[in-house]
């Protein structure tokens, strides 16, 4: 089935929660409520017309300047060999959707991952925890206004570079030459200035 | 496979302090084993908290993570051009086609064509590089269950394949030879020879490889009906590639949602079958395996034939920005499966977001729900058969 269609659908079951199909961009999707994503979902894979049997991907993108992030499910069919995409658009100070983990098996770990890497709560997922990162871990590293803890269990997350070093030591040898230098010669008289013509 | 020991119902403990007793107290409970980060057979950095009661797993959770380098930040941060070598390191054993995936994403955000040259240099490498992949998958899987022979064979016959693609573009594992638009390097002089003449030798050896171990009846017995997955299981947890198709399903996106040129290319997908006992188990995987390598010699062959003459890159502003928020999907066929790229462009040259789905990442989901009755012995065969590659599940 086209998009068109697919989108068409959706929009005579659940009318007001599925948003218009978005064309303008190279892969058109739609927009989801949050609160109806796991109805949605569930629809798509039963629904003998549509069948998505598989949930491809789950990635979340975080806008800062309109306060979103959005959870962007990529969806794909073996029986009838079409894809589709949905959109859930978050309030990025609480984000939080259901979790399709009971539609879909694959979403378990998919899920845990943007939770872990955006700080997405997906409501009813089983076993959210962290994937990536340490269970203690402070912040969502995929945000965009994440900033790195400085220490982690006392061990420092930064790490100087190797060039500083060599800067130092330079400056070392030509600080020494020149305490040398001083002590050797008695500071001479200040060359004088040449004067421009 | 015998039914899992029973733990008796209550403990013969003694309320004694006397410690000839103590010993001969039965432990009821179950153990909790770490396996990994650091085992030889979890290829890779990887940790199995297994729940056993003796030798057979009530539950092994995979925790992964130890090899997260962020290259999905670091996508973030460098430019389109830029971020191609860091895409060799999601999965350094098949490099090639994560330089694919990552250009044809932003190729078809920026709308560019290949020049077929390029295309054909392009799946030459890829398919070079699929055997390779497919090498390291089967010999480390006969050494993982036992069979130590197999797998030098397997990695002398890698060899070839990395001397092949070292003298396309100078590098044995990180390739860096794909660029968006095209490639690096056009085929070096001389090269169609060299590679019909390991595709000559490559398909004897094959041959040889399959009269070792591939039917050898011990082989046979021990991966057999091992693990099956049904073929609504692996759709369900999203398993692709190899590990789908050996479940029955003939999937394949060079086939079903062809790119590139591989709608012009002659070749079969093979399918599990199920001959060594049941659908979709570890034998199937293996085989499944052996077979594609077959058919990417046929691919190789007919590549080498047809490729024409002409330029190797197409036309790419030098500068690559796009307007905030125009996104894009890629879909290729890595070794080890469907490799999914979602790139969101940003205003400036780079990408606002990058997402990196890989076949790994999924396969390791369903190992806890396969682990459950297995022996620890047999886990270490389900994860070789699942071909999973560590920095490809952390990225």
């Amino acid at each position: 089935m086209t998009p068109e269609a697919i989108q068409q659908s959706l929009a005579a079951k659940f009318g007001d929660a599925v948003g218009p199909l978005q064309p303008a961009n190279r892969d058109p999707w739609v927009e989801v409520k949050p609160a109806a994503v796991r109805e949605v979902c569930a629809f798509l894979k039963a629904d003998p017309q549509l069948r998505f049997d598989c949930l491809m991907n789950v990635s979340a993108v975080d806008w800062p300047k309109q306060n979103q992030i959005h959870v962007v499910y990529h969806l794909f069919s073996y029986e009838k060999r079409h894809s589709f995409i949905l959109k859930a658009k978050l309030d990025r100070a609480a984000p939080s959707v259901p979790s399709v983990e009971p539609v879909w098996k694959s979403a378990d770990w998919l899920e845990r991952e943007q939770f872990d890497l955006l700080g997405v709560a997906f409501e009813g997922h089983p076993d959210l925890r962290r994937i990536m990162l340490p269970d203690d871990w402070v912040g969502h590293p995929l945000r965009k206004d994440y900033a790195e803890q400085a220490q982690y269990h006392q061990i420092s997350t930064t790490r100087e570079s190797p060039l500083d070093g060599f800067v130092r030591l330079d400056e070392m040898k030509k600080s020494a030459a020149a305490k040398a230098a001083a002590a050797a010669a008695p500071p001479a008289a200040e060359p004088k200035k040449e004067i421009p013509s | 496979m015998t039914e899992p020991r029973r733990a008796p119902e209550s403990p013969t403990m003694e309320m004694t302090s006397n410690k000839e007793v103590l010993r001969r107290i039965e432990y009821t409970g179950d153990m909790l084993l770490n396996m990994g980060p650091q085992h030889p057979s979890t290829h890779g950095v990887i940790n199995f908290l297994v729940q056993t009661d003796g030798e057979v797993m009530k539950r092994a959770i995979p925790e992964v993570g130890y090899l997260h380098r962020s290259i999905e930040k670091i996508g973030e941060k460098c430019t389109y051009n830029g971020f191609m070598p860091y895409t060799d390191r999601v999965d350094y054993i098949a490099a090639m086609f994560a330089n694919q995936g990552w250009a044809m994403a932003v190729e078809r955000l920026l709308g560019v064509e290949v020049p077929k040259r390029a295309e054909y240099c392009r799946v030459i490498a890829c398919e070079l590089n699929r055997i390779s992949s497919h090498l390291i998958s089967v010999g480390t899987m006969a050494m993982d269950v036992g069979a130590v022979t197999p797998f030098p064979y397997a990695l002398r016959e890698r060899e070839f394949v990395n001397d092949l693609l070292e003298e396309l573009c100078g590098a044995r594992l990180t390739y860096n030879y794909l660029r968006i638009g095209g490639v690096g390097f056009d085929l070096p002089e001389g090269y169609a020879d060299k590679v019909i003449t390991f595709v000559d030798h490559f398909e004897k050896i094959l041959v040889e490889f399959n009269r070792l171990i591939t039917h050898n009846e011990i082989f046979v017995q021990r991966l057999g009906g091992l693990a099956p997955i049904s073929r609504e299981m692996a759709i369900d947890y999203c398993l692709v590639g190899p590990n789908l198709r050996a479940s029955g399903l003939p999937f394949d996106v060079r086939k079903d949602l062809p790119y590139s040129i591989y709608p012009e290319l002659q070749f079969e997908v093979p399918v599990g079958r199920g001959s060594m006992g049941a659908l979709g188990d570890a034998w199937d995987r293996f085989w499944v395996r052996v077979e594609e390598m077959k058919q990417s010699c046929r691919i190789l062959r007919q590549c080498i034939a047809q490729i024409p003459r002409g330029e190797t890159m197409g036309k790419v502003p030098r500068k690559i920005k796009f307007t905030e928020g125009l996104e894009a999907y890629s879909r290729i066929e890595s070794a080890r499966g469907d490799m999914q790229y979602y790139v969101v462009a940003g205003g400036g040259e780079n990408a606002y977001r990058v997402k990196v789905r890989t076949g790994s990442f999924t396969a390791m989901g369903i190992i806890d729900a396969l682990s459950r009755g297995l022996m620890i012995a047999d886990l270490v065969a389900l994860i070789a058969s699942l071909d999973v590659v560590a920095p490809e599940i952390d990225r």
